[in-house]
């Protein structure tokens, strides 16, 4: 304990040892941050394989066998490597300083659900060396097909696993510290919403990765210890994989989209110069969101053959989901709303999160629809629908968020005519890549395909272009935070915008190493109610 | 290989190749069930068309109107339960507008009884096999062999110049047009998922499970479609063609069908 009563005078460790041993969360939320950036130029690169196969009809650069391998680690790298990463980073960074507190509640637990992540993506990437290649079933891992899955099948699990286990102990840490370490006089419904949607992430978190977790070791017996969960022909049942997997699959899909959310309700208001609007009822329609994703996961799986009762029910629910997201829409809108808006880089974002994201989210009310959802599943339509909602919903999410934040991390301001320019790349690229896979899909191209019908041609050509351009934009961003983080930008006062709310810019910035040691007074100017 | 993909590119923007074009929308198709899902599709998209007027609208109103540069002063307003009631409310209306037609539908879909002829499809890691219930008449459908050749890896063959290139097969099921044709579907290995876009068709065959589904084709012609479930290296690979005929060359079609059957036999091989 005598170790641990020192530990408050001295700042970082030198070397290797700061990072290895970091229980800062600060340090260990820097740490996330860069992790998920590495992994998103990953993916990103495998993303740019696929669409340069993809650029015209016709095999020119690889085989079947590994465009299917690059389809399913592009998502598992991009899901658990890139944007769940991220926001955990955030997280960390984020939560101790918005409610005023001196750190994350289990220090030593937060070192440990990071440093499990770079084993975890090794093992992940090792299998692309291994005999039969790495993963090729998709990220969904449906049996019978993944059970196909060469010596790279129980490091897909392992590396599940081990992804999984991060994420728990991450979510544990944030609703602990949340529910905790509030400043005395942070309420509950005045913290602000980056922490209220974290809150409700992190619950659902706890609830699925250990569903995850089941289906995949049963994967796993069934592969190697002779059970039969899945297999028919012992008597199990392939598509109770599917009802397992949705279960968590769902709720997943909010648990990357829900901490963007927060991201964007704390940045409108400070360019709008105005307080969120209906800051109750946004908390109270993300907690409905994360409700209704619980009973919604079939919605994936309406050609399966399921009972037409079951398939009513599906389709009822998911079409209530447009309500709460509505409301979130509309509370955003009506924020701006005579407000005094600026367009600094965060606030760019943010806008085209708004936008692109409710595209997302108007084409999942049209996949909710039956009739024609049996038409869309598992075509381009569905392609085009999930990157809208991870893409400039929960990426641009994250990188309004590293805008926003950055001076406060760096203590310096980042180049806001590049951050523009890197803004107006992306957002045109992503359409350019993405809205054409809408009339892709419309037209029958099925997803997963390395080669397609000429028909098809034209507007794959288009989405490749728009791929490589937004790819190459991205090297701008790494660029960017590079230039901030070696001090090549005016130094940041501690509120950094024009008078933001919100404690952690009660703070200079850079953010000292240890803040908060004696719990802030949360002044009515501060709070968000 | 960069120049050729340039050139084609360019070849394609040229021509307005009449394989290669820029359709947006989903086919009618050409059953009773397709041409209801397709308004049903249009419907819904045009609720979303009038949604997306609004908010954008509104949100851009505020952007240009609302902006600091205008010397806009920030009102301090935060709270409307008029307002959230509002768009409560209203959503929830549209939503049981769309959610009656779409539910009449799908009762309309899953009614598969009394058919006039039943199919079973069975799935392959890469190949459908069918088989005419009641008919003693069975083959597989592969991948057209003009088709395989030009889709290996460095085959040198221009795709352009394959005749509905990876959507042709050496058999295609062929099916009398106005009759109730129900469907089996089932599978030997993997997962795969019979679509055909213009029946507004596509269920899962899935191993060890029987699914059903149905449709009654009102246009003579070839229909064209692929499997929908990734299954394996050659899911890409293994498209389906149906072909509608007149009601009166049914008969004939069949008996010559068994007649001939080995004219299936080199094709797809046995298992």
């Amino acid at each position: 304990m005598s170790e641990h009563d020192h530990h408050d005078d001295h700042g970082p460790a030198k070397g290797i040892k700061r990072w290895l041993y970091a229980t800062n969360h600060k340090d260990i939320g820097t740490m996330y941050l860069v992790f998920s950036l590495a992994m998103f130029m990953i993916g990103g690169f495998m993303a740019l394989i696929i669409r340069t196969e993809l650029f015209s009809p016709g095999l020119q650069f690889i085989n079947p066998a590994f465009f299917n391998q690059m389809t399913t680690m592009h998502a598992l790298i991009m899901v658990f490597g890139a944007v769940m990463p991220a926001f955990v980073g955030l997280a960390n960074w984020m939560i101790p300083l918005m409610i005023g507190a001196p750190d994350m509640a289990l220090p030593r637990m937060n070192n440990w659900s990071f440093w499990i992540l770079p084993v975890a993506f090794s093992l992940l990437l090792s299998t692309l060396f291994m005999p039969g290649g790495a993963p090729a079933s998709g990220w969904t891992m449906y049996p019978p097909l993944v059970l196909q899955t060469g010596d790279a099948f129980p490091f897909l699990i392992f590396s599940v696993h081990l992804m999984g286990l991060s994420s728990i102990m991450g979510a544990i840490n944030v609703i602990v510290t949340i529910i905790n370490m509030r400043a005395p006089d942070m309420l509950l419904l005045r913290m602000p919403m980056f922490v209220w949607t974290w809150l409700i992430t992190a619950y659902l978190l706890i609830a699925v990765m250990p569903v995850l977790a089941g289906a995949v070791t049963m994967l796993l017996t069934d592969q190697f210890f002779g059970t039969s969960f899945f297999l028919a022909a012992g008597g199990g049942d392939p598509v109770m994989f599917q009802h397992i997997f949705w279960f968590f699959g769902h709720p997943e899909v909010y648990i990357m989209i829900l901490p963007a959310f927060g991201v964007v309700s704390e940045i409108i208001p400070t360019f709008s110069r105005k307080p969120l609007f209906g800051h109750d009822s946004m908390v109270y329609a993300a907690s409905s969101i994360a409700f209704l994703s619980f009973i919604v996961w079939a919605h994936h799986m309406f050609t399966v053959g399921m009972p037409l009762s079951g398939q009513l029910f599906f389709m009822f629910a998911t079409m209530l989901i447009a309500v709460p997201t509505g409301v979130k829409v509309f509370n955003w809108t009506a924020t701006m709303w005579r407000g005094a808006m600026t367009f600094e880089t965060p606030m760019l974002f943010s806008l085209a999160f708004l936008f692109l994201f409710t595209i997302g989210g108007l084409s999942g009310l049209m996949l909710a629809i039956v009739p024609s959802d049996i038409q869309y599943h598992d075509s381009y339509f569905v392609v085009a629908h999930f990157h809208y909602v991870l893409v400039p919903g929960a990426i641009f999410g994250i990188q309004a968020a590293v805008y926003y934040w950055l001076p406060k991390w760096s203590g310096h301001m980042y180049n806001e005519k590049l951050g523009k320019l890197h803004f107006w790349l992306s957002a045109v690229f992503v359409n350019v890549t993405f809205f054409p896979m809408h009339f892709l899909g419309l037209a029958g191209m099925p997803r997963r395909i390395p080669d397609y019908s000429t028909q098809f041609a034209n507007f794959n050509s288009v989405a490749s272009i728009g791929a490589i351009g937004f790819g190459l934009s991205q090297l701008l961003f790494i660029y960017i935070i590079w230039l901030s983080v070696r001090k090549q930008g005016a130094q940041a006062t501690s509120e950094v915008w024009d008078n933001p709310k919100g404690l952690e810019w009660t703070v200079p910035s850079p953010a000292p190493y240890h803040t908060f040691e004696r719990p802030p007074e949360v002044t009515t100017d501060k709070a968000f109610t | 290989m960069m120049r050729k993909c340039c050139a084609s590119l360019l070849a394609l923007l040229a021509t307005s190749n009449a394989a290669a074009d820029w359709a947006l929308n989903m086919p009618r198709g050409v059953t009773e069930l397709s041409a209801e899902t397709y308004y049903l599709h249009m419907q819904v998209f045009y609720w979303c068309v009038a949604i997306g007027v609004v908010v954008f609208g509104a949100m851009i109103y505020s952007i240009f109107a609302h902006r600091k540069s205008k010397g806009a002063e920030p009102a301090q307003f935060s709270h409307s339960m008029t307002a959230e009631v509002v768009w409560t409310v209203i959503p929830v209306i549209i939503l049981l507008i769309m959610a009656v037609p779409a539910a009449e539908t799908l009762i309309k879909l899953e009614d598969s009884r009394q058919p006039d002829l039943t199919i079973v499809a069975t799935g392959y890691q890469w190949k459908w096999h069918y088989e005419y219930q009641g008919e003693d008449l069975s083959f597989y459908s592969t991948l057209a062999r003009d088709s395989a050749a030009a889709r290996m890896l460095g085959s040198g063959i221009d795709p352009f110049s394959v005749e509905n290139y990876l959507l042709d097969v050496d058999n295609p099921l062929v099916v009398p047009r106005g009759a109730k044709i129900r469907l089996l579907l089932t599978s030997n290995d993997v997962i795969h998922s019979w679509w055909m876009p213009d029946f507004a068709i596509k269920k899962d065959a899935i191993p060890g499970f029987i699914n059903e589904a149905w449709f009654r084709p009102d246009v003579v012609g070839t229909y064209r479609g692929q499997c929908a479930e990734l299954c394996g290296m050659d899911h890409g690979f293994m498209p389906i063609v149906v072909e509608v005929i007149q009601e009166n060359e049914w008969q004939a079609w069949l008996d010559n069908a068994k007649e001939n059957r080995s004219q299936y036999a080199n094709a797809g091989g046995a298992r």
